[in-house]
C-alpha cells in the first residue's frame, strides 16, 4: 500500500466511497436517507465517470422513468438528487492506502494525502481509475517523468525546453498554445491533418505555425531516443515513410484508460479485475469495506447503471449497522415519511 | 454460417463463427479474444482497433468523421486501421480477415 505520508488531520466520516461515477452519487443519496454523511474520492478532475468522462453527449436509454438523457445530463441529476445531503468531493486524487484501524474503522488515504477514517469503504471504482493512456514503446518507462510525459503537472517543467506534443484533442492544442511561450521550440504530432477540438484552438495552433512558432508535423511516434531517461530525438512514421525530430520533452496525450490500481493491493477476492462481493449486503471479503457498481461481479451481474443503483440501496442498509451498532432501521418510504422529508430539506 | 478470422498479437488466427448483425468488435470480445473495447461499442474509446487485409477493406464502407476522431486516439494506426465496432458482420463479409492492434 503505498501513499505520500500525511500531514493532514484525518477526516472523520460516515462512509467514504471511491469513485465519483453515477453508482457513487446515487449512494451518497441512499446513504443521505440514513443519515450517513459522505465523501468522495476521484482520480479524475471531475465528477461523473465513465458517463462525464467518456460519453456526456451520448443519449442512455434505460435509466427507469427516465425515457432519454445523455451522460452528462444524468450525472448533473444525480448531483441534484444528492445535494440536500451535502457530499464532500475529493477530485484529482486517487484512494492509494487503505488499513483497518484498532477500533475496527478503516483508515484511507490518496495520493493527494488527504486521510479519512471512517466505519464504511464503498469501492464505486468502475472499471478502474481514469489515467493517461501511455505509448506502448519498449523503454518508454525509461523517460517517463523526466522526458516524457503523460499530463502536465508544472508548467515550469516544459521552460526552455524543446518540445513536441503529440495529440490532437482539445487537451493537446490547449498545452500548445499555453506552452508556446514558455518552451525554447513546440511542435505538435498528429496523425492527420484534421484536429477534432474547438474551433478557435485550431485557427491559433494554425497561426502559430504559420509564424513560425511552432511546428505541425503529421505522422505518429514510432520511436523514441536518448538515453538516461533523457529524450534527444523521437522516431515518426509517416506516409512519406520514417523521420526523425530532434527534442528534448514529449507530452503524448491520447486520452485516458481505466486501471484497477491500488485496490488490487487491498486483499480482496477479484477475479478478471471484479471484485466479488455479497449480494446481500454487498460487502467484501471484509467487513465494512462494500463495493458496488461496474466493478463487481456475482452470479448474473449486469454492468448497468441501474443495476448499480439498487446495489448502491442494498450496501446502505448494512452500512447503516457498522456506523450506529445500536439503532435500529426502520424502512420508510421517501413519499409519506415526515423524517425522510426533513433530511431531504423538503419539510 | 459466415465466418471471419481474427489474427491476435501473438500472431495465432482464430476462425470466429460470426453472427450476422453483431459488431466484429462484439464477435472477437464474445469469443474471449482480449480486445479491451473500452466503451462497449460507442465509438467513444479507439480500443478496439483492428487491421483489416485489403480485400476486407475494400468491402467495407469508408470510415466515418467519427471513426477517424476516434482513431486519432489510437496507437500504430495504419490506412487498413478500422474500429471493430463500427463493421457491422454480415453475410457479404463472410472470410473476412483482421487482426488485432498493439494494447496500450
Ligand atoms: C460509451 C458508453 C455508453 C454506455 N451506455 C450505457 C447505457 O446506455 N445504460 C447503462 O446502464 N450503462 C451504460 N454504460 C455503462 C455505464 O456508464 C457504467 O455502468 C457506469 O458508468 C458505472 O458506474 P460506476 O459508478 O460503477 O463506475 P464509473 O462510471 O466507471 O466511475 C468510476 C470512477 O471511479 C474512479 N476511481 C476508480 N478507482 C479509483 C481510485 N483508486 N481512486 C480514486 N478514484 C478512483 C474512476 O476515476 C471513475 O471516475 C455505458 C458506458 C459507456 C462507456
Ligand atoms: S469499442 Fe470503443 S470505439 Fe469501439
Amino acid at each position: 500500500m503505498t501513499g505520500s505520508p500525511s500531514t493532514q488531520e484525518p477526516i472523520q466520516t460516515d462512509m467514504v466511497i471511491i469513485g465519483a461515477g453515477p453508482i457513487g452519487l446515487f449512494a451518497v443519496f441512499e446513504a443521505g436517507l440514513l443519515g450517513l454523511k459522505c465523501h468522495l474520492v476521484d482520480n479524475l478532475d471531475k465528477i461523473g465517470g465513465q458517463c462525464a468522462e467518456l460519453y456526456p453527449e451520448k443519449p442512455i436509454f434505460d435509466i427507469p422513468a427516465v425515457p432519454r438523457c445523455t451522460g452528462q445530463e444524468l450525472i448533473d441529476r444525480l448531483l441534484e438528487q444528492a445535494k440536500p445531503f451535502e457530499p464532500v468531493f475529493h477530485l484529482d486524487q486517487q484512494a492509494s492506502a487503505l488499513q483497518r484501524l484498532e477500533d475496527g474503522k478503516w483508515r484511507l488515504e490518496t495520493t493527494a494525502g488527504t486521510v479519512f477514517e471512517t466505519p464504511n469503504v464503498v469501492i464505486a471504482a468502475g472499471a478502474g481509475s481514469f489515467v493517461p493512456r501511455r505509448l506502448p514503446l519498449p523503454g518508454a518507462e525509461d523517460f517517463e517523468g523526466k522526458s516524457l510525459y503523460y499530463a502536465v503537472r508544472r508548467m515550469e517543467d516544459f521552460r526552455g525546453r524543446h518540445l513536441l506534443i503529440a495529440g490532437g484533442g482539445d487537451s493537446a492544442l490547449d498545452w500548445l498554445l499555453n506552452l508556446e511561450p514558455l518552451t525554447a521550440s513546440i511542435g505538435i504530432l498528429h496523425r492527420r491533418d484534421e484536429f477534432r477540438a474547438a474551433p478557435d484552438s485550431v485557427q491559433r495552433m494554425r497561426e502559430l505555425v504559420e509564424s513560425g512558432r511552432a511546428r505541425l508535423l503529421l505522422g505518429q511516434v514510432a520511436g523514441l531516443e536518448g538515453t538516461g531517461g533523457q529524450l534527444e530525438a523521437v522516431r515518426i512514421s509517416t506516409p512519406d515513410g520514417e523521420i526523425r525530430h530532434e527534442c528534448d520533452a514529449l507530452l503524448a496525450l491520447f486520452g485516458l484508460k481505466m486501471e484497477l490500481g491500488p485496490i488490487a493491493e487491498w486483499g480482496l477476492n477479484i477475479e478478471r479485475n471484479l471484485i466479488h462481493v455479497d449480494t446481500e449486503t454487498f460487502e467484501t471479503n471484509q467487513p465494512g469495506l462494500f463495493a458496488i457498481g461496474d466493478i463487481i461481479t456475482y452470479p448474473g451481474k449486469l454492468k448497468l447503471i441501474l443495476s448499480g443503483f439498487h446495489e448502491a440501496a442494498l450496501m446502505c442498509q448494512k452500512a447503516f449497522k457498522n456506523a450506529h451498532p445500536d439503532q435500529r432501521l426502520v424502512f420508510r418510504y421517501t413519499t409519506s415519511s415526515s423524517d425522510l422529508h426533513k433530511k431531504l430539506g423538503v419539510a | 454460417m459466415a465466418k471471419l478470422k481474427v489474427t491476435d498479437r501473438d500472431g495465432v488466427q482464430h476462425e470466429l463463427e460470426g453472427e450476422i448483425g453483431w459488431s466484429v468488435m462484439e464477435i472477437i470480445r464474445e469469443a474471449d479474444l482480449p480486445i479491451e473495447a473500452a466503451c462497449g461499442g460507442c465509438c467513444a474509446c479507439a480500443t478496439c482497433h483492428v487491421y483489416v487485409d485489403a480485400g476486407t477493406l475494400a468491402k467495407l464502407p469508408p470510415a466515418d468523421a467519427d471513426e477517424n476522431m476516434m482513431l486519432d486516439e489510437g496507437f500504430e494506426v495504419r490506412d487498413n486501421s478500422r474500429l471493430s465496432c463500427q463493421i457491422k458482420f454480415s453475410e457479404e463479409l463472410d472470410g473476412i480477415e483482421v487482426e488485432l492492434a498493439p494494447e496500450y
